[in-house]
Parts: C-alpha cells; sequence; structure tokens
C-alpha cells in the first residue's frame, strides 16, 4: 500500500506543474539567506550586494526608464535572432529529414559549421557588421539554429515508420502524411530542440551584448562594471535569469498544449 | 442526403410511399452486394528478399467470402504473402488478381501491432481508414458507426495511450472496417494479446465477418486460432503450400470441442514433422 501511494507522487516530481508554488521555495530561501549574510556583514557589500539593494537599484533604474529600455532591446534582440535562426533551422530540419537528396547534399556542411563554437566568430561579426543590431541577430540566430535543426531532423528521421507504413496504406497523400503522421510524430523532439535553443539564445545575447552593444541589459550591466555599481551588475544577472526562465515556461505551456496526447503529460 | 429527401417531400407529392420504399430496399441492397467479398487468385507467386527466396511458386484460388488462414512455422513466407496479397511490397513474378477491379479501399490489412496515431483521438484514428472519404460530411457517422461495431463508442475522445492493448486492436479492427473492405488481411492480429483478450477478440473477428461478409485472410502461427476461426487452413512450408486443409465444422464452433482439437493435432504433426525433417533448424 505505501509502494502504491508513493508512485504517484514520484510521477509529479518528475514532472513539474505549474500551478505547484513548490518550485519557488529554493529560490526564495537563497534570496534569504542571501540578504542575511549580507545584513549580518558575512558577505561584503563590495563583494555581494543585499537583495534589498539590488532590488533598490532595479526601482531607481526603473523610474529613470533605463531598464524597462534595455529589457526590451534584449527581448526583442532575442525574439527576433531566434525566430530567424530557429526558423531557418526548422526549415533546414523538415527538408533533410524528408529528402535524402537534399540531407546528403547539406547535411556535412552543417554539420561541420556545427562543430565552430559560434561564439568564436564575434571577432569576425563584429568585423562584418559593426556593433549593429544586425551582428548580435546572426549570433543568436547562428546559435539556435542548430538545436532546432538537429532535433528537427532526428524527430522526422525518427517517427515510427510502422505507421507511415499504416498512413499509406490508408491512402495518405504526401500532404496528409506529413500533417497527420510525420509532423505530430516529431513534435516532442521538436520541442527539446527548442528548449536547448532558448538556454543558447541568452547565452548568445549576455555574450554578445557585453562585447558589442551600446544597448541592452548586457550592456548596462558592462556600464555598471565600469561605475563599480555592483548592485546593478548583479541586477541584470537576475534578470537574464528570470527572463530565462520565463522563455522555457511558455515553451512547456506550447508543449503541455500540443502534446496533450503524449503519456507524459496526461492528467493523473 | 437531407436534400434529396427535401425534393421528394416537396415536388415529388404524387410518389407513393410502395414505390418509395421498395426503392430504398433496392439501394440498400446493392450497397450489402458491394459489401461482399472478392474471389481472390494467386498464380505462380514468387518473392526473394537478395538471395533468400521467400516465397517458391504459390497457387492459390479462394473463393469471395472464405475465411482463410495461413498457418507456419516463422520465417515460412507467411506474412510475406500476406503483405503481397495487400500490395505491400512489389511482386518478383506471378499474378495476385481479385475478381474485378478493387479500389484501394476494399483491402485493408490489420497488424499485429494497432498502429494507431497516438496523438490523435479514437475516433479521428477510425476515420484515418476512410482513405479518400476521409473529408466527406458522413466521415464522422460512418466512424462512429465502426467503432459500436466493435464496442467502443464509449471511447470516442480517448487518447490510444489510456487504452488496453486488446481495446487498441479493436481500434485498428474499426479502422479497417470503416471503409467496408471486400478483402480483409490479418497480419498475425491477435498476436501479442493475453489470452482470455484474443478468444473474445476471435469472436469479434467471426461476428464482424458474418455480418460483413467480406474475404479474410488471416496469418497466424495459432493453429487452434485457424481452426477455429477460417473455413480453411493453408500450411506453408519453403515458400509452397504444403497442406490445404478445409475445415468443415459447422459454426458457432465450440472452443475446445474433440473435432477442433483432432484437426488441430493433425496440422500440428504435418508441421512438427517437417521441422525434424529439416536438419538447418
Amino acid at each position: 500500500m505505501r509502494l502504491i501511494e508513493s508512485l504517484p507522487r514520484v510521477r509529479s516530481l518528475r514532472l513539474p506543474r505549474a500551478d505547484g508554488l513548490i518550485q519557488w521555495i529554493v529560490p526564495l530561501a537563497i534570496i534569504l539567506v542571501w540578504q542575511l549574510a549580507c545584513v549580518t556583514g558575512f558577505v561584503p557589500a563590495r563583494v555581494l550586494p543585499a537583495p534589498s539593494d539590488v532590488a533598490l537599484a532595479g526601482w531607481k533604474l526603473l523610474l529613470s526608464g533605463e531598464l524597462a529600455r534595455n529589457i526590451w532591446v534584449s527581448f526583442w534582440r532575442a525574439s527576433v535572432g531566434f525566430v530567424i535562426g530557429g526558423g531557418i533551422g526548422f526549415a533546414f530540419g523538415l527538408v533533410n529529414g524528408l529528402s535524402q537528396l537534399s540531407n546528403k547534399l547539406t547535411d556535412t556542411t552543417l554539420q561541420m559549421v556545427r562543430n565552430i563554437p559560434h561564439l568564436a566568430l564575434i571577432p569576425l561579426v563584429i568585423l562584418w557588421f559593426g556593433i549593429d543590431e544586425s551582428a548580435k541577430l546572426f549570433l543568436v540566430a547562428l546559435g539556435v539554429f542548430f538545436p532546432i535543426y538537429l532535433n528537427t531532423l532526428h524527430g522526422i528521421r525518427t517517427v515510427d515508420p510502422q505507421l507511415i507504413e499504416m498512413g499509406r496504406i490508408y491512402g495518405m497523400t504526401d500532404g496528409e502524411l506529413f500533417r497527420r503522421v510525420i509532423f505530430p510524430g516529431a513534435l516532442p523532439s521538436i520541442f527539446v530542440g527548442v528548449r536547448f535553443a532558448l538556454g543558447i539564445m541568452w547565452l548568445t545575447l549576455i555574450v554578445a551584448e557585453t562585447i558589442a552593444a551600446s544597448s541592452g541589459l548586457g550592456y548596462m550591466a558592462m556600464q555598471a562594471r565600469e561605475f563599480m555599481l555592483i548592485d546593478v551588475v548583479v541586477l541584470s544577472i537576475l534578470i537574464y535569469a528570470l527572463l530565462g526562465k520565463l522563455a522555457d515556461s511558455a515553451s512547456r505551456v506550447l508543449e503541455r498544449l500540443t502534446l496533450s496526447w503524449h503519456p507524459a503529460f496526461q492528467k493523473q | 442526403m437531407q436534400e434529396a429527401l427535401r425534393f421528394l417531400q416537396t415536388d415529388a407529392q404524387p410518389v407513393d410511399r410502395g414505390a418509395f420504399i421498395e426503392q430504398a430496399q433496392l439501394l440498400r441492397r446493392s450497397s450489402e452486394a458491394a459489401a461482399r467479398g472478392l474471389p481472390l487468385t494467386i498464380r505462380g507467386l514468387r518473392k526473394s528478399f537478395g538471395d533468400n527466396e521467400v516465397l517458391r511458386g504459390i497457387d492459390l484460388h479462394i473463393p469471395a467470402g472464405q475465411f482463410v488462414a495461413i498457418v507456419g512455422r516463422s520465417g515460412c513466407g507467411k506474412s510475406t504473402l500476406l503483405r503481397l496479397i495487400a500490395g505491400l511490397e512489389t511482386i518478383d513474378a506471378g499474378t495476385v488478381s481479385f475478381g474485378e477491379h478493387a479500389r484501394p479501399e476494399d483491402v485493408r490489412v490489420m497488424f499485429q501491432e494497432p498502429r494507431l496515431l497516438p496523438w490523435a483521438r479514437v475516433l479521428s484514428n477510425v476515420e484515418v481508414g476512410l482513405g479518400r472519404d476521409r473529408a466527406s460530411p458522413d466521415a464522422q457517422v460512418r466512424a462512429e458507426k465502426a467503432l459500436g461495431e466493435v464496442g467502443l463508442d464509449d471511447k470516442r475522445d480517448q487518447w490510444p495511450a489510456v487504452l488496453s492493448g486488446g481495446q487498441k486492436q479493436r481500434v485498428a479492427l474499426a479502422r479497417a472496417l470503416v471503409s467496408h473492405p471486400r478483402v480483409l488481411a490479418f497480419d498475425e492480429p491477435l498476436g501479442a494479446l493475453d489470452a482470455l483478450t484474443r478468444i473474445s477478440m476471435q469472436r469479434l473477428l467471426e461476428r464482424v465477418w458474418r455480418d460483413q461478409a467480406f474475404t479474410a485472410i488471416l496469418v497466424t502461427h495459432d493453429v487452434s486460432e485457424a481452426v477455429a476461426l477460417a473455413d480453411r487452413v493453408l500450411v506453408i512450408e519453403d515458400g509452397r503450400i504444403a497442406h490445404d486443409v478445409s475445415v468443415d465444422i459447422p459454426r458457432p464452433r465450440r472452443r475446445g470441442s474433440a473435432d477442433l482439437a483432432a484437426l488441430e493435432g493433425s496440422i500440428l504433426r504435418n508441421l512438427l514433422q517437417s521441422a525434424d525433417d529439416t536438419s538447418d533448424l
């Protein structure tokens, strides 16, 4: 009986749910301990400002409008870069997954490019685009391209061939076969790619903005470092964490909506 | 359909009721005739995969509406024969013909795996079986009817993942039946089910075969299943038909009856004997 009772709990641990507040306990506890350590003087303010100081800095920046502007700029770069790179990656994944010829033609090249760390291109990108918007968009797009490309390709390749045979037997046209069998079958894998890509998207943007930018969260952090405003530096880092979490949650919601058929997403 | 009825009511008042009913009956009879089975003739059928000659000349005639079981040891070519009949493999030599021109919807296959689309509800999975008629307005009604025939009306809005193995296989049967096929090929459809579910599925298969009168070809490794269901049992050995046994036991057949057991025993003896003869086992 005890074992049986424990089973659903094990399941819910594996699948974090949005409605649970449990997931916020640990971050809150960390902030609490952090505040305590700063107030007692255990951690000097020069090393790490207290969360209350960080919040205060955030409030000031919010009032001046600087914070909202920088968040908006970063968010815009992230989403546009993601749409461009993800879109191209998705298209290549589809075409290479469905066509042997296209796969033979382009896959080797793409795999070679994949093995270059895209951040290594920063010097080249600055030479090409300067510190213009297009430089950041290019880097983000390049970064998100590969996880989405690889996972779309993998998803399409691993669709159950028995289902494809079934679709053909029941007279599905190529379009129907794609819409009813291949695409839904590849979708779980595509979502894995999207979530990987979201992580890479923020990483790329942070690096690009700290090195070559005149606005955005990364730029704000670098400026603050110049003036020894450590509370603003910590604030930008925290905002990155929040934005990352937001993007991940959005993809989870989308996942739950489109994969409701999947046993892992069904209500207990 | 509604259009036609309205037309009759408004413009064709003088049509007398008797003639109308007679016409409707005629219509119904012709649709029943369309649901009857197709005969199947196979001549000199050969198939190889690389150097391995799987079928070495099969000659076979199956009359319309007959229930034929094909048994044999694994690797004897029985599944290949079924896949050739269903048009899933290309023929190396010989012919497979169905008396008249068969539309793709006339020949359906049911596999050992249910092969349901996990991302489609049960009802949409059945609708897949309609083939080119999927987009027709009565698609849903027809799918519901087929689902009713296998006794799963109440599962129409479920995901396949929540069904049991037997229920999934019944959905697959409904999908195969929904287009009213005239030949239905079964490739060990009950192979993965437990013993009790198997027996109830066998009864279901027999019932739908009797109701819809299609030609049934059942590949199985279970000789007792073959004699319980079929009019005729074909034993395949080394890519040829080794025995052609007709099962003249009246239906409904009682499972475990002496007649069935005796027949099963003699077929099994044939199979085992040939297994002893071949030294390469």
